[in-house]
């Protein structure tokens, strides 16, 4: 061990008290908070807009308490402190940005004009960026296990839903967007959500035994996984528009199918092209999960008389079942992303909102699509790492 | 997965994807039938051969882009002086690829407006983290035994890098650069609707005039293109990891 004094008194080199990931995490915050305009205010929702300063777009009270702990938290990420003192500065960081951002609207807009729009401008985001930097930066150094992540992330959402509740962002330009399109979000949103799971249990239910079948027979495994490899290939705008043609020359040759509502555009060709694209991650991860199992294994259960069934249902399948996860994983995670274009063929989703902002070149209206997107896979993917993880140790 | 399709199927996918883009009028009679209200079958707004080259340099440009920045940035963080941001450049790749390129694609318009500028961030944003991915692991994975052999024969830092760690990595790395082409084929389609030029501009017309037989044109096109494509790479990736197969017998 080093005595504390002896270091003190040693010249140490200047490179080696500042921390790297800091100075870029530094880098980004200055410029965001000094170069970059904090928040955008537009006379109305397609005009651009005008750039506001910290100082300008925040009352004087609030501008200098957000100057005084952002600049703190900038030094704090510069020094070599830490890892848990560097989570907590990453978290106070976005919570006092999330703060400050709500109070723009009340500030810089009369409380008469319904027109104008708010947004949190490049400022902004370039500081959400270095501090959300910084609090991966964290995370990662200290291998937080899984139920620490998961708290986390239970965290996070609820001081999402929180912000959100109490109205505090209500002014800005993202949430008055949402305010005119509120119920239309929840059918998009339960449409996007059964959209991605939909596909991926029907994936299961068909890929599984696929996988198992697959593993098996080298034959079949020989055909299956190119074929599946090319579909996965194919890009999903292709897909979606190739599903038409099959689709609705199937309902107009069966009047009882359009009935059903399977025509060439809509539910049914979005949820078919997800259900292709599942496969692959499915079947490719029971076939490696369960090559993976150690064959004396495999033995030891047949020494114990048990059967093929009890085997694969016993031993295999539950030893494999990280392997296969982590390929659920995948599909849902590419899925949530994939829905956004199955808006296209009117397949419905969040994506409808993205393209339609897209086509009127309305920001505020593609962020309420693409936001809520990316919300998803993340959380998504965060929740199954987890539960992959608890699965792996269990098997040790 | 050595050979995703024989040769035989290769051969005759190639030559009908080039009388399709080279010849459509040919193709005439079978898409006429998916035509209503006598719409032309064949998409002329644009040759489909300028589209096509379009589409491919789009995806080519990227693909150099992202490939030159994604290497730099592994052997960055793969050095001592870099080592602080290996934990960061884990996480940030596996949080980058959650999210969908339609939405990296979608939030680049407000910062740079439409046409080919947010598609080609949203292309090498995208398509670099594969690529960032897969060279960090191939570099990680090269035995350590090795590069200490190298540096026994007095083998630069640089030169080990260059010599030994690169070529042993170069597998792994050509898998991270096919995934990220295939990617960036689809991300390039969806380009279209933010007016990039490109193939994605043939679907999106026929979705836009309920025309099938555009969909049809657009989507075989853009299918059989990303699947030759990634065959293409795959079979360069054997013949490299089996030449870097035998060089591994003899390093090792």
């Amino acid at each position: 061990m080093t005595d504390a004094s002896q270091t003190a008194a040693a010249p140490v080199p200047l490179s080696a008290r500042l921390d790297r990931v800091g100075v870029v995490v530094a880098l980004i915050a200055i410029v965001g908070m000094d170069w970059q305009p904090f928040a955008t205010l537009k006379p109305n929702r397609l005009v651009s807009g005008q750039g506001l300063g910290l100082g300008s777009a925040l009352p004087t009270f609030w501008a200098a308490i957000g100057i005084g702990i952002l600049s703190l938290a900038t030094i704090l990420a510069v020094l070599r402190t830490g890892a848990r003192l560097r989570l907590a500065t990453g978290i106070v960081s976005l919570l006092m940005l999330a703060l400050l951002i709500g109070l723009v609207p009340a500030h810089v807009v009369p409380p008469d004009n319904s027109f104008a729009r708010v947004s949190p401008g490049a400022g902004f985001w370039l500081m959400a960026l270095a501090f959300a930097v910084l609090t991966t930066d964290a995370i990662a150094k200290l291998k937080l296990g899984p139920l620490a992540r998961l708290l986390l992330l239970a965290a996070a959402i609820a001081a999402t839903a929180l912000i959100l509740g109490s109205g505090h962002w209500d002014g800005l330009s993202i949430l008055k967007e949402y305010a005119t399109n509120a119920d239309k979000f929840w059918r998009e949103g339960r449409q996007h959500i059964l959209l991605a799971v939909a596909s991926l249990a029907a994936a299961i239910v068909v890929g599984l035994p696929l996988g198992i079948a697959c593993h098996r027979h080298a034959t079949l495994r020989g055909v299956t996984l190119p074929v599946l490899n090319i579909i996965q290939t194919v890009p999903s705008m292709a897909m979606y528009g190739l599903m038409i043609v099959p689709l609705g020359l199937f309902a107009a040759s069966f009047p009882i199918a359009a009935q059903l509502g399977i025509r060439g555009i809509g539910t049914a060709p979005a949820l078919i092209a997800l259900f292709l694209y599942s496969l692959l991650p499915v079947v490719a991860n029971t076939v490696v999960g369960l090559a993976e199992v150690r064959r004396s294994v495999v033995e030891a259960a047949e020494g114990m008389g048990m059967t093929k069934h009890q085997r694969l249902m016993q031993v295999e399948l539950p030893l494999a079942l990280p392997v296969i996860l982590t390929g659920i994983r995948i599909v849902l995670v590419q899925n949530i992303g994939l829905v956004t274009i199955a808006a296209l063929i009117g397949g419905g989703g969040f994506g409808t909102f993205v393209f339609q902002g897209i086509g009127q070149a309305a920001t505020d209206l593609v962020l309420l699509g693409a936001v809520p997107t990316i919300a998803l896979a993340f959380t998504a993917a965060v929740l199954l790492d987890a539960v992959i993880e608890l699965t792996e140790r269990r098997r040790l | 997965m050595s050979r995703l399709i024989g040769p035989a199927a290769r051969l005759s996918a190639l030559a009908l994807l080039l009388a399709l883009v080279l010849r459509p009028d040919w193709f005439e009679p079978i898409l006429k039938p998916f035509t209503e209200n006598n719409a032309p079958a064949i998409y002329t707004q644009s040759s489909l051969l300028s589209l096509t080259l379009a589409h491919l340099g789009l995806v080519a440009v990227a693909s150099v882009i992202g490939t030159a920045l994604a290497l730099v940035m592994g052997v960055f963080v793969t050095r001592p002086m870099g080592a602080e941001f290996l934990p960061l450049s884990r996480s940030l790749v596996n949080i980058g690829q959650t999210f969908p390129p339609v939405a990296v694609l979608a939030l680049a318009v407000p910062v740079v407006g439409f046409g080919l500028k947010p598609t080609l961030i949203a292309l090498v944003l995208y398509g670099l983290l594969p690529i960032f991915e897969n060279t960090i692991t191939g570099l990680k994975e090269v035995p350590e035994n090795v590069v200490e052999a190298a540096r026994g024969m007095g083998l630069s830092p640089q030169q080990q890098l260059f010599r030994v760690e690169l070529p042993l990595a170069l597998p792994v790395i050509l898998a991270g650069i096919r995934l990220s082409v295939v990617i960036n084929m689809g991300t390039a389609t969806i380009g279209s609707t933010v007016a990039a030029k490109g193939l994605g501009e043939v679907i999106i017309a026929g979705l836009l005039t309920s025309n099938t037989a555009f969909i049809l044109q657009g989507g075989i096109i853009v299918a059989l293109l990303a699947v030759l494509l990634y065959d293409a790479l795959s079979i360069l990736e054997n013949r490299i990891a089996k030449r870097t197969g035998r060089l591994a017998e003899v390093a090792g």
